[in-house]
């Protein structure tokens, strides 16, 4: 121990939901927050009677940044960087429902070109986030390889992502009202090879695991759920299409350009760990049947409205003429003035249905910015899932839901 | 709003409880509004139920026993703004901590107000430590 | 360390006893990944094959702070997850080093609230800060042969007048 530093009695940050039962035969054992099956900063305190799960409690809260706090002191357009670093997975989708909101608000039409781009980047994005997902939770029962191969077309996109954003993970390239850049020269077939090397490598992990016993048997009912209790529970996506309902915001209320794109939505049987690792291969292949029918369909155009509440003028005119100069000034300084109301705009994110729930009191700065995180809502129903089941299923249980700390905590 | 959930529930089959927040309007004689959204698997409509409570006695019908996801999310509610259900037992901190003083999304809470359960250590200089 | 040639083949080393524990500790590090935000997804990239830090001797994670000497902290720490990292810190052996991983575990970033720790340096002591939101895989792998750096130039405690 490094001297100088005093050993102060750490409290506690939480309080258990139970003591003891006063059986002698149960244990209760702690997981997490620091530990590997728990990707993300949960903490599960569960009850064991042997190797069963009797009864567990989870914890979350453990990366609460104060998104909402900081959201209250930076203007519309500041807040945008914030809004990114909620599901870190898929940045792109958080940035496009908040400015879907705020334009919303503003009473805004977002040009043809960038309703398209949005929607591309939207379903790229859902291939990272899944790729990712999937790729951790195999390589928690073992698979590496299946973790590699997953992780190389990731990587692919990221920097593919940063050709276009400048970023590899959190992107900051929505704007209320349009894009941050077109997309540069050559920017559609560098993504129509990428497209054919991700099909390359996922057949490979479908050939891997698919039909492997070991998987089957880790996975196969292992955290089922049924349709009622998923609702009950107020789960979304992946995790209820699983239990076999075609719930799906793209199609049951479709935003963007979803309306014109034609996909299907896949859904599981018993809502298990490998249905919901089927339903998010199965939407990822979807994902890319958009982006093909999107690429195609790509209209010319500018991305950006001419609104001078929110869109930044030229720099060229900025620097050349005083009108412009005030209107960058104002937008720096005060922000753009969104009209007083509140609304709830939701997308399906990768995990489920993201809302964003938005109070302006007419000013340059947001009175309130609500998130409603599909990945928060799961934690609340996740222990119907753990429970009953063995305790190394936690692992598996625990990696097919998806938890996003920074979405989760916020 | 207990028997009015239970009607959108039972009657318009609002099955899916999205969300619960608050809204703090510092100065306003009924100072939080309490917001609800509910979903409508079937009708796939959205509906959002706002009412007033005032700052002396917040406190409103909690969900728990018609949604089982309203807990988490009253319990988050509960941390920010300080606004009590009827009927949740179970308001712990979530994404806060035990002995966390006030609640941080209202108006009135200084955003750098900072209360860390570990002592700050004197602020590193370049090249102390020894290895 | 210089190698000595006598009759024209290599024959023996001379070397600081520093040098000789720092050269073998420093391609010897078993990195603990105390990971919480939004940077695991670098962490993700950094150590899978595109950039792989197997080749700076510092690949295998270990779950176990007892069996690991890097505590690489990757992401947000927040007032609530402080005590959690000052408990993983206190349970590694010597020697450890820490890394803080992105601009939230440096300084807290731009999250400067209630929340969030000011840098994890307000409780652990840190050897080598990556900046970046989240840092690029080629900083962290600058950040790591930069630490190996300092543990090969430090002086070892080990080094006493019976060694």
């Amino acid at each position: 121990m490094t001297a100088g530093i005093p050993t102060p009695t750490i409290p506690n940050p939480v309080r258990p939901a139970f003591t003891p039962s006063g059986r002698d035969d149960t244990v209760i054992v702690n997981i997490g927050p620091s530990h590997p099956a728990t990707h993300g900063t949960v903490q599960i305190i569960a009850e064991l009677d042997g190797e069963r799960v009797l009864r567990t409690d989870v914890h979350c809260g453990y990366l609460h940044r104060g998104f909402e706090k900081e959201c209250e002191d930076h203007t519309w357009h500041n807040l945008i960087p914030y809004v990114d670093r909620l599901n870190y997975c898929s940045a792109l989708i958080n940035d496009f429902a908040y400015c879907d909101g705020v334009e919303q608000l503003m009473g805004i039409e977002i040009t043809p070109r960038t309703k398209y781009l949005r929607t591309l980047l939207s379903e790229y994005s859902r291939i990272c986030d899944h790729l990712t997902c999937v790729a951790a939770s195999l390589m928690e029962l073992g698979a590496m390889t299946a973790f590699l191969y997953l992780v190389t077309v990731r990587d692919a996109m990221y920097e593919h992502l940063a050709a276009l954003t400048g970023a590899r993970v959190t992107y900051s390239y929505g704007r209320i009202g349009g894009l941050a850049q077109d997309v540069p020269d050559g920017w559609f077939t560098r993504l129509e090879a990428i497209l054919v090397e991700y099909e390359t490598y996922v057949a490979r992990v479908h050939a891997m695991v698919d039909r492997n016993r070991i998987f089957i048997d880790r996975l196969r009912n292992v955290g089922g759920i049924s349709t009622a209790d998923a609702l009950h529970w107020g789960f979304t996506g992946p995790i209820l299409r699983s239990t076999g309902v075609p719930r799906d915001l793209r199609r049951d209320t479709p935003y963007l350009a979803y309306a014109e794109l034609d996909f299907d939505v896949p859904v599981g049987i018993l809502g298990d760990n490998y249905d919901r690792y089927y339903v998010r291969m199965c939407e990822m292949d979807e994902s890319v049947h958009m982006i093909r029918q999107l690429m195609a369909m790509m209209p010319e155009g500018p991305i950006n409205v001419v609104d001078h509440r929110c869109v930044f003028p030229e720099k060229t005119l900025v620097y050349s003429e005083i009108e412009s100069l005030i209107n960058h000034f104002k937008l720096v300084m005060d922000g753009p003035s969104v009209p007083e109301g509140d609304i709830y705009v939701a997308h399906e994110a990768p995990n489920g249905e993201l809302g964003f729930y938005i109070v302006s009191s007419g000013g340059g700065v947001p009175h309130k910015v609500h998130v409603r995180s599909p990945s928060f809502v799961h934690m609340g129903g996740v222990h119907r899932m753990l429970d009953g089941h063995q305790l190394a299923d936690i692992v598996t249980t625990f990696g097919s839901v998806n938890m996003i700390g920074g979405e989760c905590d916020r | 709003m207990l028997a009015l959930a239970g009607r959108l529930k039972s009657e318009f089959a609002f099955d899916l409880f999205l969300d619960v927040t608050a809204v703090d309007w510092p100065g306003a004689p009924l100072r939080f509004e309490v917001v609800h959204h509910f979903y409508s698997t079937v009708h796939k409509v959205r509906v959002r139920v706002k009412q007033r409570v005032r700052e002396a006695e917040p406190v409103v019908d909690s969900l728990v026993s018609l949604y089982g996801s309203a807990g988490y999310m009253e319990r988050e509610c509960h941390d920010m703004y300080g606004i009590r259900f009827r009927g949740n037992d179970d308001l712990r901190p979530i994404l806060l901590y035990e002995g966390f003083q006030g609640h941080p999304l209202r108006k009135d809470y200084p955003k750098q107000l900072e209360q860390p359960l570990v002592p700050y250590r004197p602020p590193q200089r370049a090249l102390e430590r020894e290895l | 360390m210089t190698a000595h040639t006598k009759h024209a083949s290599f024959e023996y080393l001379t070397t600081r006893k520093d040098e000789l524990v720092g050269w073998a500790r420093k391609f010897s590090l078993f990195p603990y990944p105390f990971v919480t935000a939004c940077c695991a997804m670098e962490f993700m990239a950094v150590s899978a094959s595109a950039y792989d830090t197997d080749r700076f001797g510092a690949a295998l994670p270990r779950f176990s702070p007892r069996q690991a000497d890097l505590l690489m902290v990757v992401g947000t720490v927040t007032q609530k997850q402080a005590p959690i990292l000052l408990k993983v810190y206190e349970q590694m052996c010597e020697p450890k080093w820490v890394m803080a991983f992105g601009v939230c575990a440096t300084s807290g970033g731009f999250y400067q609230n209630y929340a969030s720790l000011p840098g994890i340096d307000r409780i652990i002591p840190v050897d080598v800060y990556v900046p970046g939101c989240p840092p690029r895989p080629e900083m962290v792998i600058d950040g790591i042969m930069r630490l190996q750096e300092t543990i090969a130039r430090g002086k070892h405690r080990i080094i006493n007048d019976t060694f």
